[in-house]
């Protein structure tokens, strides 16, 4: 009976690996976040004029000097033309052919705490592995309830289409003197910081889609941390694109005072549908004397099908001005999704021996489209910068790196080494580098290297050798390819993001 | 809305009047040319500082009608003075006959373009302003198209055989105020071989293009130290278009000059061939303004083939160098090897560098990497020098040497080489007071 008893949960075991086998393997190659929230949303009339610009700000109840810099941008963007200089191929966006604003009809009434919350916004992210209930930690890391549990707490803000849901942990933020919470709700309980920084990194008219995000943003996260406070947790803000024919516009403003650190995490994913969404995003980070800001993106819009249709066109400026001396700014982002990307996350070396890095892996598949990379601006004295940029190209897409260094006359003694390198899957795809070198002072030191190769067969010989399957063993190299930025990610991240560079790249070999 | 078309009229009206004063030239077989070259100019216009590849280099004293001209000449020390040589002499842009050897060697058959224009017909009629044309995507070369409409004479230059000697282009400049347009064709027949080399300071405002069309194996080496004069603005383009298994390398030094920008277009369209591209420039602005552009651009569009970008430059008191460089690897042109390395050296705190070196790649099996460094002098092997009893401003030369080393081992020929050592060391020489 003992033995049979065994033998049964043996049996169970096996099923069970075998399902989760199935299902992995069902879910493979297709977009795993391309499902839909059935449910209820009000939106503001198509298109974008000034009176659109006045409604989001009314929706926000947002005070007159708010709807004024809006409307400043707005003037502006209408002056401004679109950008073309990205080596992208996009149709035409028609600006007037959408929404610029959807709020679940349920969020009408910002509901008090979590447990108001609509439930199905909770499911929503529940599917998505997003934990929305404190004490619960990030999805995807099994076993990490055993670990000491504060380390691994991590707040979120959840943002669903044009308005924040949720974000958790705000009361022990506060008792560290932390502020983390919708941006929109910033602008009405800390509207003197807010005057204090928005738009002091990425001014309203900076370009064309940051000036069009200045006068339409409708939500995003708003963190400060207070002087020599080290953020007590990992802080992370989820974006959902759900609603049909409507462009996300998120704002999101980092202040790390004097001596502070947080870690910011970022995540991202659409539903899957046949027309192109715009997504128009704007991240300013302060960072003062002695701060230390790492910001993580894993980025997995929706890519668009195989044929190219649909996906989420993502324009986005992300920009730390490291303002004090010692200020310490870490990008790392991990770019699998959305049909355009256009980004370039900088860093502004400002104070004297303020540090910037930047860890990029950019995979296009398909049809997709990538233009990224950063800016490193060395103005203050013994400044340093990093830069490794990892792109991979599959399929029939382009995969661009493009990147400024430049050294100030007054950036004596700063130094910056750059590594950007190429892998291409197939002979229909390409991978281009672009980055721009200035350097107006002899003290400083700029390196730069590149190469663009193709996946070694001799790698790959090896793992078929040992019986790893062909896509596998792609997988292994290029996750090989693309170590030094995955062990710059937080580790949750990381973990999220080796499997999703596996993911995205289906389907590219044979 | 209103601003950028305000600006398209600016610089419409610049092409207009630059067009304006230009001279008519020709007539014979290069008219159609010449035409068509013009009608280029004026779809593209005139380059500004907005253009992407105007960023860094103004590109005004190529835009004014007028040449700004100036008053400093310096009369270079003769260069490749003890070699076995054919010289051709242009003086302000005008073929000096005087002053040129009888223009006979084995296997080449050379004519000036002003004399061979006169006829309908002609070899080069083929090759005018058509790689000139070509090179004109995906990057808009204006002062090319406006060579190709308005050079007054150049050389017609056709080599069957191995050519036992280099053919010499020696410029000189006589005037404060000349605006020399040269245009030379050359066509390399299959299995060819030739070796030019281009010298001097063309007018107080040069644009000199050269088209190359390199047959099957043929080779072709190019060698031009340009002029030292100071007060000269040179824009110069080279065009070439590699056949299967055919080899080109040039490679320029530049010492002084307020304005120089050397363009390359490079197209290998054979399998196997080989192009390699290099240049030294060194630039000291107490001597006046200086400002060195490089932009080079290779494409490779045959399968197994080799490039190499070697760009090395020296700089101090405000001195400007700018290294713009592309590979760009067309679909199906796999087992590429190419390569790029752009360095500078500052050595002082004045002066700037501004690169862009770029990768275009459209193959999967091709090995592509660029580099790019920019930085003082090592002092760590500076004090090595000097712990073994070489003064500072010898050791200095010594180092800037060993830096453009890569770029002169470029050049095949050894004592041609020499002779290029020789002037930077004369360069070296004048600064260590």
């Amino acid at each position: 009976m003992a033995r049979k008893m065994t033998e049964t949960a043996e049996l169970e075991i096996r099923e069970g690996v075998d399902r989760e086998t199935v299902e992995t393997v069902q879910s493979m190659g297709a977009y795993k976040y391309g499902w839909e929230t059935e449910i209820e949303m009000e939106y503001a009339p198509l298109g974008v004029n000034e009176d659109i610009v006045r409604l989001i700000s009314e929706k926000n109840g947002e005070p007159d000097w708010m709807t004024d810099w809006r409307l400043k941008a707005f003037a502006r963007w209408k002056e401004m033309e679109e950008p073309r200089w990205a080596m992208l191929h996009y149709p035409e966006i028609d600006y007037q052919s959408q929404y610029y604003y959807a709020r679940p009809k349920s969020m009408r009434e910002k509901p008090k705490s979590l447990d108001e919350v609509d439930p199905k916004l909770l499911a929503t992210y529940q599917k998505l592995g997003i934990p929305l209930k404190e004490q619960m930690v990030l999805a995807g890391i099994e076993g990490a309830e055993a670990a000491p549990g504060d380390a691994r707490k991590v707040a979120v803000d959840a943002v669903f289409d044009s308005v924040s849901v949720g974000t958790t942990f705000r009361e022990e933020l506060k008792r560290a003197g932390v502020i983390f919470c919708p941006i929109s709700e910033a602008i009405r309980e800390y509207p003197d910081l807010v005057k204090k920084y928005l738009g002091s990194v990425v001014p309203q008219s900076d370009n064309f889609f940051a000036t069009l995000n200045s006068a339409v943003f409708s939500d995003g996260s708003f963190v400060y941390i207070p002087p020599n406070t080290r953020c007590p947790m990992e802080l992370s803000t989820y974006f959902r694109i759900n609603a049909e024919n409507t462009g996300q516009f998120e704002r999101t403003l980092i202040i790390a005072d004097k001596g502070s650190y947080v870690s910011y995490l970022e995540g991202c994913t659409a539903p899957k549908r046949d027309v192109a969404q715009l997504h128009a995003a704007v991240v300013e980070i302060v960072i003062l004397e002695d701060a230390e800001v790492k910001y993580s993106t894993v980025q997995n819009w929706f890519p668009g099908d195989e044929d190219g249709k649909g996906g989420i066109y993502n324009f986005v400026t992300k920009r730390a001005d490291c303002r004090g001396d010692r200020a310490k700014v870490m990008w790392t982002q991990v770019e699998t999704g959305s049909a355009i990307t256009w980004k370039y996350p900088s860093c502004i070396l400002r104070g004297d021996d303020s540090q910037g890095e930047f860890y990029s892996i950019a995979i296009a598949n398909n049809l997709q489209q990538a233009d990224t990379g950063t800016k490193m601006i060395h103005l203050g004295k013994n400044t340093r910068s990093r830069i490794v940029s990892k792109g991979i190209s599959a399929g029939r897409a382009q995969n661009t790196y493009r990147g400024l260094v430049s050294m100030h006359p007054k950036a004596k003694n700063s130094r910056n080494y750059t590594q950007c390198d190429s892998l291409l899957i197939g002979d229909k795809c390409g991978a281009h580098t672009v980055p721009y070198i200035e350097v107006k002072n002899n003290s400083s030191r700029v390196e730069h290297e590149a190469t663009t190769s193709k996946v070694d067969d001799d790698q790959l010989f090896y793992c078929r050798s040992r019986g790893v399957g062909e896509e596998e063993a792609v997988a292994l190299v290029v996750n090989g390819f693309c170590r030094e930025v995955l062990q710059a990610l937080p580790m949750e991240f990381a973990m999220e993001a080796q499997s999703l560079v596996a993911i995205s790249l289906e389907g590219s070999v044979g | 809305m209103a601003a950028p078309l305000r600006k398209d009229d600016a610089r419409e009206a610049a092409t207009e009047a630059r067009i304006a004063a230009l001279g008519r030239p020709g007539g014979g077989f290069t008219a159609p040319a010449r035409t068509d070259a013009l009608a280029r100019l004026t779809a593209m216009g005139l380059p500004t500082r907005r253009d992407e590849y105007w960023r860094w280099t103004d590109p005004a004293a190529f835009n004014a009608p007028e040449p700004a001209g100036g008053a400093a000449l310096r009369v270079d020390k003769p260069i490749f003075e003890g070699r076995d040589k054919v010289r051709l002499v242009f003086v302000d842009g005008v073929f000096d006959a005087a002053a040129s050897d009888n223009p006979a060697l084995a296997g080449v058959e050379i004519e000036r373009l002003a004399v061979a224009d006169r006829a309908d017909i002609h070899w080069a009629k083929a090759l005018y302003g058509v790689l000139e044309a070509e090179g004109q995507a995906p990057v808009a070369r204006p002062f090319a198209a406006l060579n190709t409409a308005a050079a007054t004479d150049g050389l017609l230059i056709r080599v069957t055989g191995r050519a036992a000697k280099p053919l010499h282009i020696s410029y000189r400049q006589g005037s404060e105020r000349s605006d020399a347009v040269l245009h030379h064709v050359v066509r390399l027949e299959p299995g060819a071989e030739l070796t030019v080399l281009e010298t001097g300071t063309a007018g107080a405002r040069s644009n000199l293009v050269m088209e190359v069309d390199l047959g099957e194996g043929a080779r072709f080496h190019h060698l031009r130290p340009q002029g030292r004069a100071l007060d000269r603005a040179m824009i110069t383009h080279l065009f070439a278009r590699v056949a299967e298994g055919a080899l080109l390398k040039s490679f320029t030094l530049t010492a002084n000059g307020k304005l120089t920008r050397n363009e390359a277009v490079i197209r290998i369209v054979g399998d196997g061939a080989v192009a390699h591209v290099a240049g030294a420039a060194l630039g000291d602005g107490a001597d006046g303004p200086f400002l060195h552009d490089d932009t080079i651009f290779v494409t490779h569009a045959g399968v197994g083939c080799e490039s190499r970008q070697v760009f090395k430059k020296v700089l101090k008191h405000g001195a400007r160098g700018i290294f713009q460089g592309k590979i760009l690897v067309r679909p199906g042109a796999q087992k590429t090897d190419g390569y790029q390395i752009s360095q500078s050296l500052l050595l002082d705190d004045d002066s700037q560098f501004l690169a862009k070196p770029e990768l275009e790649i459209y193959a999967d099996d091709v090995k592509c990497s660029h580099g790019s460094t920019t930085g003082a002098i090592d002092e760590t092997a500076l004090f090595y020098l000097r712990s073994r009893g070489v003064p500072r401003a010898e050791a200095t030369a010594l180092l800037v040497l060993s830096f453009v080393a890569d770029a002169i081992a470029e050049i095949e020929d050894a004592d041609l080489a020499s002779d290029i050592v020789a002037r930077i060391e004369d360069w070296l020489a004048l600064r260590q007071g």
